[in-house]
């Protein structure tokens, strides 16, 4: 599996992250690597094995339907870069 | 400090020191040794106030093992007023409204926090050189790393700072710089410490451990940070063991598996040695060993290396710049805001982990990647499983090679990926698994890893304690 730098733009697009066009062929060639890595997975015999998402076979628990945790929208907001009016402020979306 | 927490704990119910005093002299020392980069963040003021509260705890009858002992948390879990960074620029100036359940918990046994400790950026490394704060040095020689992604807590525990420190261990975090500094480092069971407040990595693999000097002081630490937190939906309802009298299970009738594998290709000469001797000691305590084959091992890494990413991408999408955290200055649009914060707030290593991540959970690919690793997975945890029934524990080397050189592997992303190869199966399996001292090579520390089945914890303890009573390796520290 070779990534080109076209699909490194997709990906990083996706994930929100900027990608200099200097730096994309290096990007590229690293994610091939890793991808090649990860490609050994296909010729192991898996075909057929159940996946496995989590170590223990849990089920998610139950909890009474209340309030457990204390109003402190305050203290959050504090840590937020721009909150105004008790909301969290950001570029204006429409022009 | 090479005295042990019990013998501490011995001095202090004698009044020969008070906690305050060894919070001032842990303190001392960590500025003592501040070239070692091992802290993020120390906090004099915080520690006094619990030394305050420690050594009145000491003064009533019953004060818990912990009470007065100074440690340090690795600066992912959420301290309530204290900056918790995670080493990374995108949370340089967060401080957490609230404890991590492990905070909580060292807290109330009145245990005396210096400070959060240096890392790889949110735990994505494994030689501590992945920090926005600097690289860690190993105390045994200033030109090594000293592992990571724990790396600042298993240099402040080598370097006689504190008697323990927290860490987290999603790959092999705790146990493999742990290895590398000369230390005991204990990955417990997935699910038996709780991962509330802790900065999330990989959460199907994320899991708190303690770096310390020896197996008995690792035990005071897992009895105070273990236990049931419904806060988190993975902690396991289940009973504590008494790891303290476990400790004293001799190790006659126990099987330990020596696995093929660990003893591949790429494993130091000189690393492998050590460990065949470490395991003939182990003959001489009574143990019987047993050649066993895990034969899927090949596949961890690649399945490690597509899984954690995978997950790292999603827990990672949190940091949008909007509700906390690093924002860019000036953003133009929302969309901008995004990119731009997340691209100057995550170091390369993160950011490669989360492209890849990426890929692996894209729409065409999600089978091929995703879905295979975890199928892969599903095979190395049966590995594990079949082989529990022939013996009680897995022994190995914990890294194939002692600590590298800074910057030998930082221009290559999969031979530092490759230093992960016998630590990452045991967390697609969920295991507990602890790395002890067991001799050395070319003068450096070499780590013997021990692996359980699910919820022995008491039992691997047991096993790296008896071990530590017949040798000395653990006793040895570097030179200031």
């Amino acid at each position: 599996m070779s990534i080109d730098t076209a699909t490194v733009a997709r990906i990083a697009r996706l994930a929100r992250l900027p990608v200099d066009a200097n730096a994309a062929p290096q990007i590229a060639d690293e994610l091939t690597r890793v991808l090649d890595l990860a490609g050994q997975l296909a010729n192991a015999p898996l075909d057929g094995v159940v996946p496995m998402a989590h170590p223990q076979a849990q089920t998610l628990a139950w909890r009474a339907d209340a309030v457990a945790e204390p109003d402190r929208a305050n203290d959050l907001l504090a840590l937020a870069p721009d909150a105004r009016s008790g909301l969290y402020a950001v570029p204006k979306v429409l022009g | 400090m090479a005295s042990s927490i019990a013998q501490l704990a011995q001095d202090l119910r004698a009044r020969k020191i008070s906690a305050a005093e060894l919070a001032q002299a842990a303190l001392a020392r960590a500025g003592a040794r501040s070239e070692l980069n091992a802290f993020i963040t120390l906090d004099e003021a915080t520690a006094l106030v619990a030394a305050q509260r420690a050594d009145a705890a000491l003064a009533t009858a019953n004060a818990p093992a912990l009470a007065g002992i100074p440690f340090a948390h690795k600066d992912i879990f959420c301290t309530n007023g204290i900056r918790t960074t995670c080493a990374s620029r995108m949370l340089e100036n967060f401080v957490p409204p609230y404890d991590a359940g492990v905070v909580e918990r060292l807290r109330d046994v009145h245990a005396v926090s210096i400070g959060k400790t240096n890392m790889d950026e949110f735990a994505m490394g494994s030689s501590n050189e992945n920090s926005h704060f600097g690289a860690v040095k190993n105390p045994w020689d200033a030109t090594r790393v000293p592992g990571g992604s724990s790396g600042g807590s298993a240099a402040a525990v080598a370097a006689g700072i504190v008697p323990f420190a927290t860490g987290t261990d999603t790959g092999g975090s705790v146990r493999q710089p742990a290895a590398f500094c000369g230390i005991t480092g204990l990955k417990p069971t997935y699910g038996r410490v709780s991962r509330w407040g802790m900065i999330a990595y990989a959460s199907s693999l994320d899991c708190a451990g303690v770096l310390a000097r020896s197996a008995q002081d690792c035990m005071y630490a897992l009895s105070a940070m273990a236990g049931h937190d419904p806060r988190d939906a993975t902690s396991v309802a289940r009973g504590l063991d008494n790891y303290d009298a476990a400790l004293s299970s001799k190790l006659s009738n126990m099987k330990i598996g020596v696995a093929r594998e660990y003893f591949g290709a790429g494993v130091d000469a000189g690393v492998a040695a050590a460990v065949r001797d470490a395991l003939a000691q182990y003959e001489r305590l009574g143990a019987t060993l047993v050649d066993i084959s895990l034969p899927n091992a090949h596949l961890a890494i690649p399945a490690y290396y597509v899984i954690a990413p995978a997950e790292a991408s999603s827990n990672l999408a949190r940091y949008d710049g909007v509700r906390y955290g690093h924002r860019c200055a000036d953003p133009q649009t929302l969309e901008d805001l995004y990119t731009r914060s997340r691209g100057e707030g995550f170091g390369a290593e993160v950011r490669r982990r989360i492209l890849v991540g990426t890929y692996a959970l894209s729409a065409g690919y999600y089978d091929a990647y995703y879905l295979r690793a975890q199928r892969a997975r599903r095979v190395i945890a049966n590995d594990f499983s079949e082989a529990f029934k022939q013996v009680d524990l897995i022994a190995g080397p914990t890294a194939p090679t002692v600590a590298f050189k800074l910057g030998e592997k930082t221009a290559d992303p999969l031979a530092m990926y490759a230093a992960d190869v016998n630590t990452v199966a045991v967390n697609l399996a969920g295991l507990p698994a602890i790395s002890i001292p067991a001799g050395f090579s070319d003068g450096l520390p070499v780590g013997l890893q021990l692996i359980a089945p699910a919820f022995a914890e008491g039992p691997l303890l047991a096993a790296a304690h008896q071990f530590q009573l017949a040798t000395d390796w653990h006793t040895r520290s570097p030179g200031a």
